[in-house]
């Protein structure tokens, strides 16, 4: 490393020690445990100021809190599933000795064994680390795929195909229609309105039957087939641009939020 | 044995998990609630798996010295102690040995990674010697030591003080602020192609410029006509567009689905 990487390094551990003893100062009397408290702060507000740092360019700072976060959150969610599947779920159906050991309460019934067999499959999964013997992990692998397959297909079938082309097929004239004379005489423009809802009705119709168009390849995309398509794609265009500026909207309020950390939480400039 | 029972058992659920949901019988509903327990048992196993991958690319990293091996002890680090805290809590009013115990079961992993990646005999030796006797230490100061314990009451391991903090302090600020990064660089990829050259770059630059200002306080009573504009365009341009991206997803899912089952994709099964 250059020098003044050596410098920076001992800049950014100076300062880091004496946030911690300011930060400490300012939260002996409110909390007890308030030198660990302050060294919590102090190193999420660091974490935070590295991961920004990124902004500039890759740097040691933002390589080190990508690796914490990578150790981090895998044996976070290994915990989580060891503690809320293994031994809340699992263990009460398996035995009465093993759950008075974790003290959970013993559940099993005279079907408890059926339990047992999803262990063996795991541990059977455990054999992928084995060159000889490797290729039994394939069996709970394949129950695993064949079961979610099947239920992605009844699953998918029906939430993602069905029932969208069911909602698809919307009443063109609206549900109040009772005639052009009532609806002309009664002319409505407000965003409640009939006419509203009847212009919505066939945009989302047409919008969803020139989309499907414009993702059908099978076809040329000419003649009248070709101008539905055009339409297809200024419909989706429109969800691109609003997806676009609901996605910002999201990650500046998330940018908010880690910066009224820092100036409140860390700093203390804003109460 | 290799290749034709996986194939047999992925046809066998596949199948079993179509037909239930058209038979409205109890047995076909309980068979159906334990596979699916199953599959999150195992999963699980599959977790643990996933944590040994880690723990090896990282050794891997740190043994052959790797450009920027040095942040794989960072993860290292990370995954250990962060399973430290998640197993142990504090039992009494002081916190006793139990950071004592942290540094000897941190040092102990190091020193026998050490051992491990090190290459001359004599410095192996050393690691491994030392690595042993810290984790001697872990081991009397967790049988001695009452101030803390292994946890195992239910999931209130997970409510161990270091293993929220870790949680509160160290995995959120990280995870919100690497997604707060993405709206500096959506905001620099807008620039370039929120240009209205033609009418359809026009609608993108139209549409999320609405949906954008829609919550802006600075607008007055204009502002009230694009909140009420974004939320037609959110609730049925939108809607009708997404509707027509979902049908597609919900075709190629089906159609991946009877794939697998049918034995078609093997993807799956590796080589060999």
């Amino acid at each position: 490393m250059k020098r003044s990487s050596y410098i920076i390094m001992a800049a950014v551990v100076v300062l880091f020690a004496l946030s911690w003893i300011f930060k400490a100062m300012a939260l002996d009397g409110e909390t007890e445990h308030y030198i660990t408290r302050a060294f919590l702060v102090t190193f999420s507000a660091f974490l935070t100021l590295a991961v920004l740092s990124f902004l500039y360019r890759d740097n040691p700072f933002y390589k080190f809190a990508e690796h914490l976060f990578v150790g981090i959150s895998a044996a976070f969610w290994m915990c989580v599933g060891f503690w809320t599947t293994i031994v809340q779920n699992l263990i009460p159906r398996l035995s009465q000795p093993l759950s008075e050991f974790f003290e959970v309460p013993y559940i099993g019934g005279s079907f408890s064994i059926r339990f047992y067999l999803p262990v063996i499959l795991g541990i059977l999964l455990l054999l992928r680390l084995s060159r000889k013997v490797g290729w039994l992990s394939r069996w709970p692998l394949a129950f695993i795929v064949g079961t979610t397959a099947g239920l992605n297909f009844v699953r998918y079938l029906r939430s993602d195909f069905i029932q969208q082309i069911s909602s698809t097929f919307v009443p063109l004239l609206g549900t109040r229609w009772e005639g052009f004379g009532h609806f002309f005489s009664h002319l409505d423009l407000s965003a409640t309105g009939q006419l509203s809802m009847i212009l919505a009705n066939w945009v989302i119709f047409l919008g969803v039957f020139c989309g499907l168009i414009y993702f059908y390849f099978s076809k040329e995309h000419t003649g009248v087939f070709g101008k539905a398509s055009r339409v297809g794609i200024w419909v989706l265009m429109f969800t691109f641009g609003a997806s676009f500026g609901y996605t910002v909207m999201g990650r500046i309020s998330l940018l908010v939020g880690r910066i009224t950390f820092l100036f409140k939480d860390w700093l203390g400039l804003i109460s | 044995m290799r290749r034709q029972l996986p194939l047999a058992l992925v046809f066998i659920f596949g199948v079993f998990m179509i037909v239930q949901y058209f038979v409205p019988h109890e047995y076909s509903e309980w068979v159906y609630e334990f596979l699916l327990d199953w599959i999150t048992i195992i999963g699980i196993f599959a977790l643990a798996l996933g944590i040994y991958s880690l723990t090896h690319v990282s050794m891997g990293k740190i043994r052959n010295r790797t450009p920027n091996w040095q942040y794989a002890i960072v993860t290292m680090l990370g995954l250990f102690v962060m399973i430290y805290f998640g197993f142990t809590a504090r039992t009494g009013d002081s916190w006793g040995l139990y950071f004592v115990a942290l540094v000897a079961l941190t040092l102990g992993i190091s020193s026998l990674t050490w051992g491990a990646v090190e290459t001359q005999a004599s410095r192996r030796k050393i690691g491994f010697a030392a690595g042993l006797g810290l984790l001697a230490v872990f081991v009397l100061v967790a049988v001695f030591d009452p101030s803390w314990k292994f946890y195992f009451y239910t999931s209130e391991g997970l409510q161990s003080a270091m293993f929220r903090n870790f949680f509160d302090y160290i995995m959120i600020p990280i995870q919100s602020t690497m997604f707060s990064l993405l709206a500096f660089f959506i905001a620099s990829a807008a620039y370039r192609a929120f240009r209205a050259r033609n009418i359809l770059a026009t609608l993108l630059l139209a549409s999320a410029l609405i949906v954008m200002l829609r919550f802006n306080p600075f607008l007055g009573p204009v502002g009230e006509y694009i909140a009420q504009t974004a939320n037609w365009l959110l609730n049925v341009p939108n809607l009708a567009a997404k509707r027509a991206i979902v049908i597609g997803i919900g075709l190629g899912i089906v159609a991946t689905a009877l794939k697998v089952i049918l034995g078609i994709e093997r993807g799956y099964m590796g080589r060999g």
